[in-house]
């Protein structure tokens, strides 16, 4: 069964159509990449399905439920959980706090919430600045602090927007190697991301977009031996 | 729920986990009860006519607390909390003289109505998504819109404004002692502590810990599933009520309440001041604003009334505490930008 169902999604700012009749099924547990140059509306897409912003037509259907037009908390509330490209922590708070902020979705009190956000640090292997300003973190860290407030939310299915941009290759690996354990764990993942190396590992399918709409859809082999592929993102040395 | 039963709690945390919410809270709570203890007996060492300063730095102290809320803790700028502070004000003096309604369930009104109207106002300008610059102007429009309202209102006495009636004796009832009586110190007293308790049970709990965590990022709170329109409103609707109290015990203490006393700008300005001041988004900062800037208004007022030979051309100069305020402020922005008591106590931490 699919988990979620993006039927023809189309999404305008005035005249720039940034998302065009977008359509797209995926089937529960599927690590679902994304690829595609800038401006192809890989984050606009993230952004309609979230519930950050309305769709101009079509609709979204996750866990059976229409959710087109919903906002962005009720939408994560439901268990489809996003994390954005540029980190957004909470400055004012620690990286403790920052987490127990999502897991006061389940536990009203406090320290309960505390309980829980510090056994999903732990899992993000961040324990060691549970205390630390969240401001204080390197982005390696940061990243793994937007995985661990989505994480604590438990969701059916996450959104990640280049979750590996920024850090080096040997930052990479080890979050690579969290994605897939969360995935493991049978969260569906949906990712946009750049590095085609993670891509290549990670992904079951792969959707290439290119000016807001599906330029090809498959598996990833095939997919980057599409001319066209090769032609808009890709560059002719890959 | 099926997370709690897979995940052996307790097991996995690390050892040095601090349970700080309860102990930083119940610590709070300590302060405020020594503080309150200490404050209490104030009156008795002070001379007898320090009581309107007292009085005048709690008034204060309440209004400023309330302006924290919403501004600090929620980082919505209010430039409008006259508006607030003067529903209060003339809630308290027109059910007292009209309806003979007490002044302490006139408070209670007052509050739900200010919160009420904060509500509204606040509603209007999140929605239609003003924020910054542009919300504080908003909330400083609807103050003048009040102003206004207030002076041309029959109901209100228009410009004149409305006395409260003396009584002969004393009443707890209609909150009236004897002129020098320690109770105008202690009632206000207490309104604070409650304040100040409100701020840091509200701080502590999931709907304050929501409402910072949507001051520093909204995008980011409402995709981890916070509803932020109605935590902003809640955060609202308790500032709003606080310095509401405020105005309606200025009502009571001054037995007179006028349009400028009530909406002028200048009340505006006396709730931010003493938080921004003391620190803006901190429990303690308003309070120690508030210290600072009572008893120097007073000192201004008097330095006004009757100055000394050198300053002789400030004689009935009006505007000078408002000018000294200024002074303060940047003097605090540029050394202290996060206020007496922020700054001491990020200093602290390092």
């Amino acid at each position: 069964m699919s988990i979620l169902k993006l039927e023809g999604l189309s999404k305008s700012f005035g005249g720039l159509r940034a998302l065009r009749d977008v359509t797209v099924e995926i089937p529960e547990r599927e690590f679902f990449g994304i690829i595609g140059p800038n401006g192809a509306g890989k984050t606009t897409l993230f952004s309609v399905i979230a519930g950050q912003l309305g769709p101009t037509s079509g609709r979204v259907v996750f866990d059976g439920q229409d959710i087109t037009g919903w906002s962005a908390d009720k939408v994560a509330g439901a268990g489809l959980v996003r994390t954005f490209q540029l980190m957004r922590p909470f400055e004012s708070m620690t990286v403790l706090d920052n987490v127990s902020i999502a897991s006061h979705r389940r536990f009203r009190s406090t320290a309960k919430s505390r309980d829980h956000a510090a056994e999903v640090i732990e899992r993000v292997g961040l324990s060691q600045y549970l205390n630390k300003m969240s401001g204080t973190l390197p982005t390696a860290g940061l990243k793994r602090l937007e995985l661990a407030r989505a994480l604590a939310l438990e969701p059916k299915i996450l959104l990640l927007d280049e979750v590996l941009a920024g850090l080096v290759p040997t930052e990479r690996a080890p979050i690579i190697d969290l994605l897939r354990d969360i995935h493991r764990d049978g969260v569906t993942v949906m990712f946009v991301e750049h590095i085609m190396a993670a891509v290549m590992a990670l992904s079951e399918r792969l959707l290439v977009m290119h000016e807001g709409a599906e330029l090809t859809l498959g598996v990833p082999e095939d997919v980057v031996q599409d001319p066209r592929v090769v032609e808009a993102y890709l560059g002719e040395d890959f | 729920m099926s997370a709690t039963t897979e995940s052996p709690r307790g097991t996995k945390l690390p050892s040095a986990l601090p349970q700080r919410t309860h102990d930083g809270a119940r610590r709070q709570y300590i302060y405020l009860a020594v503080g309150l203890v200490v404050l209490f007996f104030l009156p008795f060492v002070l001379p007898e006519s320090s009581q309107p300063v007292l009085v005048r730095t709690l008034i204060y102290g309440i209004m400023a607390v309330g302006w924290n809320l919403m501004s600090g803790y929620g980082g919505m700028f209010s430039f409008g909390h006259a508006a607030f502070f003067g529903v209060g004000a003339y809630t308290d003096a027109v059910l007292l003289t009209n309806f003979g309604i007490s002044p302490w369930i006139a408070m209670i009104i007052g509050a739900v109505f200010s919160a009420g109207v904060g509500v509204l106002i606040a509603y209007l300008c999140l929605r239609y998504k003003l924020a910054g610059s542009y919300f504080a102007l908003a909330t400083f429009a609807f103050a003048q819109m009040f102003l206004l309202l207030a002076q041309n209102l029959e109901l209100v006495n228009r410009t004149e404004g409305i006395n409260i009636p003396l009584l002969p004796e004393d009443s707890w009832a209609m909150l009236q002692f004897g002129q020098d009586s320690f109770n105008y110190y202690w009632i206000p007293l207490l309104l604070l502590a409650a304040a100040v308790a409100v701020t840091i049970a509200f701080v502590y709990s999931r709907p304050g810990r929501y409402t910072q965590a949507i001051r520093d990022d909204p995008v980011a709170a409402e995709s981890l599933g916070i509803p932020i329109m109605k935590y902003r409103l809640i955060t609202v609707a308790l500032s709003c009520a606080i310095t509401s109290i405020a105005g309606s015990y200025y009502t009571q203490y001054y037995l007179f309440v006028g349009p400028e006393q009530a909406f002028s700008m200048h009340v505006s300005t006396d709730a931010i001041v003493p938080a921004v001041i003391g620190g803006v988004g901190t429990i303690w900062g308003p309070l120690i604003g508030a210290a600072v800037v009572g008893p120097l208004s007073e000192l201004v007022a008097a330095v006004v009334r009757n100055p000394p030979p050198f300053l002789e051309f400030l004689q009935g100069v009006s505007g000078l505490d408002v000018a000294i305020y200024a002074v303060l402020l940047i003097v605090i922005v540029v050394f202290l930008p996060k206020g007496i008591y922020g700054t001491i106590r990020e200093r602290l931490r390092k």
